[in-house]
């Protein structure tokens, strides 16, 4: 009797997870996901463009005012708001508040999401400069550095592993964020996890919302770790020990 | 409603429309229903703060006596900050597909989904401000006779509170940005005309962006005013500290520069 | 040796005042004073006395609101900022040390902004670390958070040596250091003073170390007024005003103790011994010593155990005979230093050693006390630093 039920049950076990039972009950089935994965790579690729254009664009932005900010101390305050600011209004609200004056498309959504890298960026390069020691500076400056060259070859050496910090948080937000940047018409992994229109099955579908899921998390995983291994790479004083 | 249900297509446009929107209810575009107006989005807002409030209380009362009890003990540390850092990275909307697809739409099911996201930044932040306080501060208060609930109840929660309340704050934004997709479950909130512009149109779906914008906005303010309210004075005397670096100029000498 | 020392240089303050605005006193008021060349010259004075901003002011990283700073004759406005601090070495109390780049890259700084050759660069620090007693192999890449607090001390002043400037600012250099390390790297830097010969301006907070390390002190009061500018011996026996005298202490007599140093007293002699001599030539040997006991040395002549009659009853010298001989003082030391090495091991008498660790005599308390008889101008000359 048991290797009978058992058959059978490993047989209902299968049905569930290929076919179209599967598919119909809107189940987890490897099989629909081994055929369908080649539709997953174009919506992974403009995720991974969204987010390494808006990561590198805020990056550049943030960098230039973190600098302005380090010379007029003042600064920091107001851009700190401004950039708080925009990094609380919602992404999903960000869009459609964009939507009148870009359109819809790729352009919404990576201003939108440049904005919500700037607080992060900014405040961990103005972190990182000011936590740099007092005395280094100090030293530089009085061994006759000119300020430009304390920045370059002082300063923003010592303010790396802030910076990068930074960087690791705005990426993974940015992948995270990403994902609803079908909002604006941008695609992206979300399109697939959402909208029926993609051909994938919508968000009840298990095995859409697994492997898009998926993909987005692994993507955000994968990129944080290759940021932490060049940060190892790039501070080889951090790296030893005290005497 | 007993008020007339206006037709006003095509009257205005852009921002114009929205604010319209937010003030005057009128005829939907798909026709036969009143949308819009103050009751209604007033109604729609009070749904998504209802979300997203049960979410971050659910969350405070799981995550604080977590971060508490771990930052005591020192130890756990990767743990504290590991959930932070996968938590950052897992999209809300993937979370909430999850969710939906495995467990269903409804109330429940969204309110669970956003105490998922709203734990990491309080845990983060509790276990980080109750590691920092010192050592000698606990020690102290140890040798003085305290019991260690009572150093956790009596010490390190009050000068932890400035960051615990921070990581509320982080959460709350969160929370309330995230509760604007909750209608892909089912659950109405301001995210209900943004994802209904067949009833709502476009004006709808801005109006409803610029209300969740600006109480997004609101909540963040609010709880930092609650955060600074809470700073003890000493703490913050430290952080408003003169200004020790030295500037190659005739200004406002340092503090060093006297001797 | 290190290549072609550059000549020393004169400071002259010059009516040096520096007004903060809004202050209601200046900084520092209308400071004159001339710093010969190849002199250290050490500011001294309670906190907010102005002394490091006067030291600051000499390399401008504090403005002069006026008067004027003159080194070697020409004004420190003539030149930019930067330029001016380039021919100046500059060593602060937390050394400011970069954490990101090894020792060797830390050094090199200023000559790689002068552009010098990488070769030149290699050979100067590597001079430079020999300078200051560091193994250039061993320490050249490795970084500041690998080094002690006195080696990083040492690099720093190596790094402010670099490019050999004729003048040297040095903040409160020591003042990090534990009090040990401390005599340690002050004897040392005397040591490469008689060397280098650089105009020194020195900051301190601590009227021994300034009594110890300057040729003249300039004790300034609150608000940045000159009270003394004196040699030490003069300042000891003759202090300008009640100010001066509170400052520099009510132990005068024992400070000029720190006017002397070891080398200037005439030391015991004893009788030495290496492992294996024979002890009958020891006690021969002991006819001729002060002290009824012999020393064993190595074979280069460092000071291993003293041997007492007990230890010389066996036919020859034994090795782990005797009891050790510590405290080992420097022929360098101050007199005052050694008087308290002595103390903490509660001994009446220790092996004296030059430089190099070579036994030289035994100093004793008896010397010391015969030592603080001595009139006030007997005391010390510090350019009398032999080099050996």
């Amino acid at each position: 009797m048991n290797a009978v039920v058992l058959a059978q049950l490993g047989n209902d076990f299968f049905q569930k997870r290929t076919g179209a039972g599967c598919v119909q009950s809107q189940g987890f089935c490897p099989s629909w996901i081994a055929d369908h994965i080649n539709e997953y790579w174009g919506p992974l690729g403009e995720h991974v463009f969204l987010t390494l254009v808006s990561l590198a664009i805020g990056f550049g932005i943030a960098f230039t005012l973190a600098i302005l900010a380090h010379k007029r101390r003042w600064l920091t305050g107001p851009i700190t708001a401004v950039t708080g600011a925009l990094y609380t209004i919602p992404s999903v609200a960000a869009f459609f508040l964009l939507l009148p004056i870009t359109g819809r498309g790729n352009l919404t959504a990576i201003v939108a999401l440049t904005t919500y890298t700037l607080l992060i960026l900014f405040r961990n390069i103005t972190t990182g400069l000011r936590n740099v020691p007092v005395d280094a500076v100090d030293a530089a400056r009085g061994m006759g550095l000119t300020d430009n060259q304390i920045l370059r070859q002082v300063e923003l050496p010592l303010a790396l592993p802030e910076i990068l910090a930074g960087v690791r948080i705005a990426f993974t937000t940015t992948v995270g964020l990403a994902t609803l940047a079908f909002f604006a018409g941008g695609g992206g992994l979300g399109e697939q996890i959402y909208s029926e229109k993609a051909g994938t099955g919508g968000i009840f579908f298990k095995s859409n919302v697994v492997v898009a899921g998926g993909l987005a998390i692994l993507l955000a995983a994968v990129g944080d770790l290759i940021i932490l291994a060049g940060q190892r790479i790039a501070l080889p004083w951090r790296r030893v020990g005290n005497a | 409603m007993s008020l007339p249900c206006p037709d006003v297509a095509g009257r205005h446009s852009g921002f114009v429309d929205a604010f319209d929107l937010i003030f005057h209810h009128r005829e939907s575009i798909s026709g036969g229903v009143c949308v819009g107006g103050p009751g209604e989005i007033g109604h729609l807002a009070l749904l998504h703060l209802e979300v997203s409030l049960v979410a971050v209380v659910i969350a405070v009362l799981i995550a604080v006596p977590v971060g508490l009890w771990l930052g005591h003990i020192r130890k756990g540390e990767f743990l504290a900050v590991s959930v932070s850092n996968v938590g950052r990275a897992v999209p809300s909307l993937a979370l909430l597909a999850f969710f939906v697809a495995f467990l269903g739409v409804g109330f429940t099911n969204v309110t669970l989904v956003l105490t998922l996201l709203a734990i990491p930044p309080i845990l983060t932040n509790t276990y980080v401000g109750t590691r920092q306080v010192e050592a000698e501060t606990v020690a102290a208060a140890r040798g003085v006779g305290l019991t260690e609930a009572q150093i956790v109840g009596q010490v390190e929660l009050p000068l932890a509170l400035p960051t615990i309340f921070a990581g509320i704050r982080t959460s709350a934004v969160a929370v309330v940005a995230t509760a604007t997709i909750a209608p892909l479950a089912n659950v109405q909130s301001l995210g209900t005309p943004i994802l209904e512009p067949q009833t709502y149109g476009d004006a709808g779906q801005l109006a409803a962006a610029i209300v969740v914008a600006l109480i997004t906005l609101a909540v963040d303010a609010g709880l930092g005013m609650a955060q600074r309210a809470v700073t003890p004075r000493g703490l913050k005397v430290g952080t408003h500290a003169p200004e020790r670096r030295r500037r190659f100029s005739l200004g406002t000498p340092a503090k060093t520069e006297t001797t | 040796m290190p290549e072609d020392v550059k000549p020393a240089v004169s400071i002259e303050f010059r009516e040096v005042t520096k007004q903060y605005p809004g202050a209601a006193e200046p900084a520092v008021d209308k400071l004159s004073l001339e710093v010969g060349a190849g002199e250290i010259c050490v500011l001294v004075g309670p906190s907010g006395c102005g002394k490091t901003t006067a030291m600051r002011m000499c390399n401008r990283l504090i403005d002069i609101t006026s008067g004027d700073i003159l080194i070697d004759g020409a004004s420190v406005t003539q030149r930019s900022p930067a330029e001016l601090r380039r021919e100046i070495g500059y060593a602060i109390q937390q050394i400011g040390l970069f954490p990101h780049l090894t020792v060797a890259e830390n050094v090199a700084t200023v000559p790689k902004l002068l552009k010098w050759s990488k070769d030149r660069i290699r050979q100067r620090v590597d001079e430079l670390l020999e300078l200051i007693s560091l193994d250039p192999a061993e320490v050249r890449d490795r970084y500041p958070a690998q080094l002690s607090g006195g080696q990083r001390q040492r690099v720093g002043v190596a790094r402010a040596l670099a490019v050999d400037p004729p003048v040297l600012l040095m903040d409160e250099p020591f003042g990090a250091i534990d009090p040990i390390n401390r005599e340690r790297l002050q004897n040392e830097f005397l040591r490469l003073q008689a060397k280098l010969s650089k105009t020194v301006v020195f900051v301190t907070h601590d009227i021994d170390e300034a009594i110890k390390m300057g040729d003249k002190i300039a004790v300034l009061k609150k608000g940045g007024h000159l009270a003394q500018y004196a040699a030490p011996a003069e300042m000891l026996s003759r202090p300008a005003d009640k100010f001066v005298e509170q400052f520099v202490g009510a132990d005068r007599a024992l400070k000029r103790l720190a006017l002397q140093r070891v080398r200037d007293v005439d030391l015991w002699k004893v009788g030495t011994a290496t492992v294996g001599d024979l002890v009958g030539q020891v006690r021969a040997g002991m006819e001729d010593s002060d002290l009824d006991i012999a020393l064993l040395v190595d074979d280069e002549g460092r000071p291993q155990r003293w041997l007492y009659d007990r230890d010389l009853q066996t036919d020859r010298v034994q090795a782990n005979a005797g009891a050790a001989a510590k405290p080992l003082i420097d022929l360098d030391d101050i007199m005052r230093d050694a008087l308290g090495d002595l103390l903490s091991v509660e001994s009446r008498y220790a092996p004296v050693v030059d430089a190099k660790g070579v036994f030289a005599g035994v100093l004793s308390m008896d010397i010391i006390a015969h030592a603080l008889n001595l009139p006030a101008d007997q005391a010390r000359s510090s350019s009398e630093l032999i080099v050996e």
